[in-house]
């Protein structure tokens, strides 16, 4: 079954990748979304089999041996416990919606085939990554979801934007991978393997100062640090935490059913997977833990705030994605592991949800996606309205929907934690709350409710210009394009004025998500994070004695539980003055107060820093080196400068034959005075 | 009844005359040949060309069934061992070749003349007798027999100015060369006392060299660098080759080489061992001369035959790199050598002789143009000729290089064969443009239709270059044992 699970988006992948091209691209989006819905299903066999249910709670399924050289011992193997199978579920489940969801987005493009194939690919790159039984194979899922990510961002390859990003992105993954490889480094050379569960059980042994290789010269705790420090940093590039964050919003380029899938759902909160998977070697690190905490509350605060101001309705949401991956972080380095990931589990519903609800809007606005150009959109697309209105309740925290439980359990994990780092982030994450209420209504106040500000309402700019630049996709086999089967009288989109709503291939998976992001928290409430949680977790989350954080968290004060309601309805309330009753103290606020204003648009001048920093110098090195040192000194010296010489070689040597015999007869003279001077010079002997 | 004071005259016994027995068919049919040219005129052509192959191949069949050991008649004066026969098959396969190559080329040309092949055979004689000298007066006889027909043969083509310049350079610089040569071997014979190989060499053995013996050895060593054309004595090889009719350019670069190669391996290992870090240096400096000059001045030719010119000069060079070893293993490298070079040179010639357009000959590099069209065997033989001569595995071309480069190593020499190899980098330069321009250029028309002797050769020719690397013994075998009787 879990063969089949993780090896079934992989066979869509190969169908859609090889054959694609042959057989179409309406077969290969049914064979690749058929897959992973039996993908889905099975995944949810396996939830309710293992975490839920009364099967056995850590196994492993070995698949092959993948490399044995000298101590290194890697197989292809999957270790399947609670955490495996929570992620097994919201990766399938995600995935197999996006996928049955792009039929109806990406109805127009004309390399379908491909999409679906990257979205396989990235799908079991993910499912290697979840459920892989060491770093090794992890590590390959990771830079496999690496990979399928640079590819989906720049799906449009004709954007030079969309090129940028997908470059930025992998780079600024790069960063964060080097130090995932380091960290992997650091923990082989420590315990001698890569497989969790023989690193896992040298841990505390070796933490309490037993033998061991001695790291850099540094204490057993201290390479354990090191170690968790390196590992975490990716984590940081993959989960876009503060200051390797600059690549998700950028990242917002590619198709919007892949922002949900893999920048919102999945890919990102493979860093938040990696901390949880590896606590057994957190709990050991209280330093690097902290790190996390603060990490994690910074990027929450950063990230709210800027989403503040944002206008791109995608780029509104990336930042709140990345504000919420903050939360999950605080959860992790608080020690409440099961928080965090039940914090991902309930966002991965609400966010995606979010995500394909905006790309509805877009679709149905033929690719606008500045928030200024919309309003009024209620009337014209009700079922989408009200999917993002469900989304941004469960994002905002409203009582009973899933966001609800798992962020306030978040911020009172951080009030619980005795720390300084736990108090910091408690009190970032509560202001976080009200910026990220403010910023998700301001989202829905100036896109469904007011007066309509689209193109298509009342002049022609639309269906001159807008509808060719459909996000940038030439579109030409627009008219011969198989219309979906489900498809709703949407055979004119080109040529309609009026917003319309998505066929219903886009709206089932809307009204699916919008379930989960209702009821995930009220459902899992009590088995990921209640009383009995560590029944639940058996296995796969460890805590160390003394831990006792997630039964703590229950019995904070009331006035921290009531916080993040109070801080939400603030929210809430601001953002329907500022955008509903009275919608010209925005434009007065940014006018009083530029710098601020204009430091928050500009995302804090992250990218105009490293700009200054890394980019640029790194640009002009390069440079120095193309020009000075290959150019002109390789290239110089070496084949450009050696061939010159051979050709003055090579002209001076055809002057000497003139075809006078006489100086051919001077020169065989000349030889021999030579040769014979040469032996009396030296003496003949 | 003689007077007591008469010196009683000196008998001399009949020599053998056996171990001269393929020279001396080849003399006799020679006579026969110019009789039956004489009688029968111009008309008589193919019939004395046809005899003149008939009668290389007779004396090639009997250097073959000659005994296996050494032998020597004439008082010392010719040596037939294994050596000898190793080049006699050599000189006899070059000049069969470029005899049957040649004969269509005139007849379109008008200048099928039945001299030329009664030419040929007489400089094969000499060149025969070249190989098995043993001592200075048959070399020298030798060499001037051969030298003798070449000038003429040089300037077949009397009515074409560039083939009787030709000649005529090639008449005085190769007699300038030989007056260099006769007067080494005076001083060589007044130092030493003697002109057999043998007895210079028991002569520098006891007393070592004196400056004089050595100066003899240069001149002997200029008069043979010439006819190898070693740099610096190489300047009439280019003119020469572009010139003469391209028959006579095949000829020259193949027979011709042998002999003189085999001549300066004799003389060197035969008379001069003793001293052979004297003739080393010299050897030294006119293979690396040769090699850098070959390699840097083909670079600018546009002309093919020309091209080949300065080629042969650097494929003398690397050859020469195994004589500087003065190792039996360097010896043997040189034969190998020499004899893959044979088969490379014949077909490259057999390749240019083909390139014919409307009963024009062309010799240019840009007449070669995407021939890979319109005649891709023409093609894939020049090319593995080429690409063989840059020494590309595991082409024949290869292998030659890489024995001369070991015995020098072996001996000592490593420095000279590093400088030789970078030395030809440049030189694979001009074999891939050879290949580019056949294979990437834009095709012109196609050439006139082959007559069926170039078809063979280029067919044997690319055969021996592809197939080499895997029954390389029967080869190596013959020159160890040529080699192993030098010493």
């Amino acid at each position: 079954m879990y063969q089949a699970i993780v090896f079934l988006p992989l066979v869509g992948f190969l169908v859609a990748g090889i054959f694609g091209r042959f057989i179409g691209a309406r077969p290969s989006e049914i064979v690749t979304t058929a897959l992973l819905v039996v993908s889905a299903a099975l995944s949810w066999v396996a939830f309710f089999d293992v975490a839920m249910g009364e099967g056995p709670d850590v196994f492993r399924v070995q698949v092959a041996t993948w490399m044995v050289s000298g101590g290194l011992a890697v197989d292809w193997a999957f270790r399947i416990d609670t955490l495996t199978v929570v992620m097994l579920v919201v990766v399938n489940t995600v995935s197999a919606l996006v996928h049955l969801y792009s039929i109806g987005y990406m109805h127009e493009d004309p390399s379908r085939p491909r999409f679906f194939a990257y979205l396989s690919l990235f799908t079991f790159a993910m499912l290697m990554l979840v459920t892989s039984d060491n770093l090794v194979q992890m590590f390959f899922g990771w830079e496999g979801v690496g990979l399928a990510s640079y590819l989906l961002i720049g799906f449009w390859y004709q954007k030079p934007s969309a090129n940028a990003a997908a470059i930025k992105a992998f780079v600024v993954n790069r960063v964060g991978d080097f130090g995932f490889a380091l960290g992997i480094f650091a923990v082989f050379f420590l315990f001698g393997s890569v497989q969790f569960e023989e690193i896992f059980a040298q841990i505390p042994a070796y933490a309490e100062g037993g033998e061991g290789p001695v790291l850099l010269g540094l204490s057993n705790v201290g390479a354990l640090e090191l170690a968790a420090l390196l590992l975490f940093m990716g984590a940081m590039g993959k989960s876009a935490q503060f200051l390797l964050h600059t690549w998700l919003p950028d990242a917002m380029e590619g198709p919007t059913p892949v922002s949900a899938l893999i920048h919102a759902a999945t890919m990102v909160t493979a860093g938040v997977f990696l901390v949880a998977r590896m606590s057994p070697l957190y709990e050991f690190t209280p330093t690097a833990l902290t790190v996390v905490t603060y990490i994690g509350a910074l990027t929450a605060f950063f990230a709210a705030t800027v989403g503040l101001v944002q206008n791109d309705i995608k780029r509104v949401i990336a930042y709140s994605t990345c504000s919420q991956l903050g939360y999950m972080f605080v959860a992790l380095g608080v020690g409440a592991y099961g928080v965090g990931i039940f914090h991902l589990f309930t966002h991965a519903f609400f966010k995606a949800l979010l995500f394909l609800g905006a790309g509805s809007v877009i679709h149905a606005l033929h690719h606008e996606q500045d928030l200024r150009n919309m309003g009024g959109l209620r009337r014209h697309i009700p079922f989408t309205a009200a999917m993002m209105a469900i989304g941004t309740l469960a994002l905002t925290g409203f009582p009973f929907t899933a966001g609800y439980y798992s962020k306030d359990a978040v911020i009172e994990a951080a009030y619980a934690s005795p720390t300084t780092a736990g108090d910091v982030a408690f009190v970032a994450t509560v202001i976080a709350a009200l910026f990220t209420s403010f910023y998700s209504w301001r989202l829905f106040f100036m896109a469904f409710t007011g007066a309509p500000r689209w193109a298509g309402h009342g002049d022609a700019v639309h269906a001159s210009g807008g509808h060719d630049d459909h996000e940038g996709v030439a579109h030409g086999a627009h008219d011969q394009d198989l219309e979906p089967a489900t498809a709703a009288p949407h055979e004119h989109h080109g040529h309609a004025h009026q917003p319309h709503e998505s066929p219903l291939v886009m709206t089932i998976p809307l009204g699916i998500l919008a379930v989960g992001a209702l009821a995930a928290g009220f459902l899992f409430k009590e088995s990921f994070v209640g009383h009995d949680w560590s029944h639940f977790w058996e296995g796969a989350i460890y805590t160390r004695e003394g831990n006792t954080i997630m039964e703590d968290f229950h019995y904070v004060p009331a006035w921290v539980v009531w916080s993040p309601f109070v801080a939400m309805v603030i929210g809430f309330a601001l953002a329907f003055w500022m955008y509903v009753r009275d919608k010209a103290v925005p434009a007065r606020l940014a006018a009083r107060h530029p710098v601020i204003y204009r430091f928050l648009l500009n995302k804090w001048y992250i990218d105009e820093l490293y700009d200054l920093i890394f980019v640029r110098p790194a640009k002009r090195l390069g440079r120095f080196l193309w020009r000075t040192g290959d150019g002109k000194i390789i290239d110089g010296l070496g084949p450009d400068g050696v061939s010159a010489r051979v050709l003055d070689a090579t002209s001076w040597v055809v002057r000497l034959q003139t075809g006078y015999v006489y100086h051919y007869a001077f020169v065989m003279m000349i030889g021999v005075a030579a040769l014979v001077t040469w032996y009396l010079v030296t003496g003949a002997r | 009844m003689l007077p007591e004071s008469a010196v009683p005259l000196p008998v001399f016994p009949v020599p053998a005359l056996g171990p001269a027995l393929p020279e001396i068919v080849l003399a006799a049919g020679a006579l026969v040949l110019v009789l039956v040219g004489a009688i029968r005129g111009e008309r008589s052509t193919a019939l004395v060309s046809a005899g003149a192959i008939g009668l290389m191949l007779v004396a090639l069949a009997l250097v073959f069934l000659a005994p296996a050991e050494t032998q020597t008649t004439f008082f010392g004066a010719f040596v037939s061992d294994a050596f000898a026969r190793f080049f006699k098959v050599l000189v006899l396969i070059g000049s069969i070749v470029a005899l049957m190559m040649s004969h269509d080329h005139f007849r379109r040309l008008g200048i099928d003349r039945f001299e030329y092949p009664i030419l040929i055979v007489l400089a094969t004689i000499g060149m025969m007798v070249m190989v098995s000298a043993g001592d200075l007066i048959a070399l020298y006889m030798g060499l001037e027999l051969q030298s003798l027909a070449a000038y003429v043969i040089a300037s077949i083509h009397r009515d074409d100015a560039r083939s009787t310049e030709a000649g005529l350079k090639y008449f005085v610089l190769g007699a300038l060369s030989s007056g260099l040569l006769l007067y080494g071997a005076s001083l060589v014979y007044g130092f030493t006392g003697t002109v057999s190989f043998e007895g210079i060499q028991l002569a520098l053995g006891t007393g070592g060299a004196s400056t004089g013996a050595i100066f003899g050895l240069v001149f002997v060593a200029a008069g043979v660098a010439f006819k190898i054309s070693a740099v610096p004595f190489h300047m009439w090889t280019p003119d020469v080759y572009e010139g003469a009719p391209t028959p006579v350019t095949a000829f020259f670069a193949s027979a011709p080489k042998m002999a003189a190669m085999a001549l300066a391996v004799r003389l060197f290992m035969d008379a001069f061992p003793t001293i052979v870090d004297e003739w080393r240096q010299i050897v030294i400096f006119i293979s690396l001369a040769s090699v850098i000059l070959g390699s840097f001045a083909a670079i600018g030719q546009t002309n093919l035959k020309r091209l080949m010119a300065y080629s042969s000069i650097g494929n003398v060079g690397f050859a020469l790199v195994g004589l500087a070893a003065g190792t039996e293993a360097g010896v043997q490298g040189v034969l190998i050598y020499m004899a893959i070079y044979l088969v490379l040179t014949l077909g490259g010639f057999a390749c240019i002789l083909g390139m014919r357009r409307g009963g024009v000959v062309l010799e240019d590099i840009s007449d070669l143009a995407g021939v890979y069209k319109n005649h891709p065997g023409l093609a894939f033989c020049l090319a593995a000729v080429v690409l063989s001569l840059a020494g590309i595995p595991p082409l024949a071309g290869f292998f030659a290089k890489l024995y001369v480069f070991l015995a020098a190593v072996e001996a000592g020499l490593a420095i000279l064969a590093v400088i030789a190899v970078v030395a030809s980098v440049p030189g694979a330069y001009y074999y891939l443009r050879i290949v580019k321009v056949m294979y990437f250029d834009e095709p012109v028309a196609p050439y006139d239709p082959m007559p069926a002797p170039l078809g063979g050769v280029m067919v044997v020719s690319s055969v021996f270059n592809l197939i080499f690397w895997l029954v390389p013994a029967p080869l190596f075998a013959a020159a160890l044992i040529a080699a192993q009787s030098l010493s």
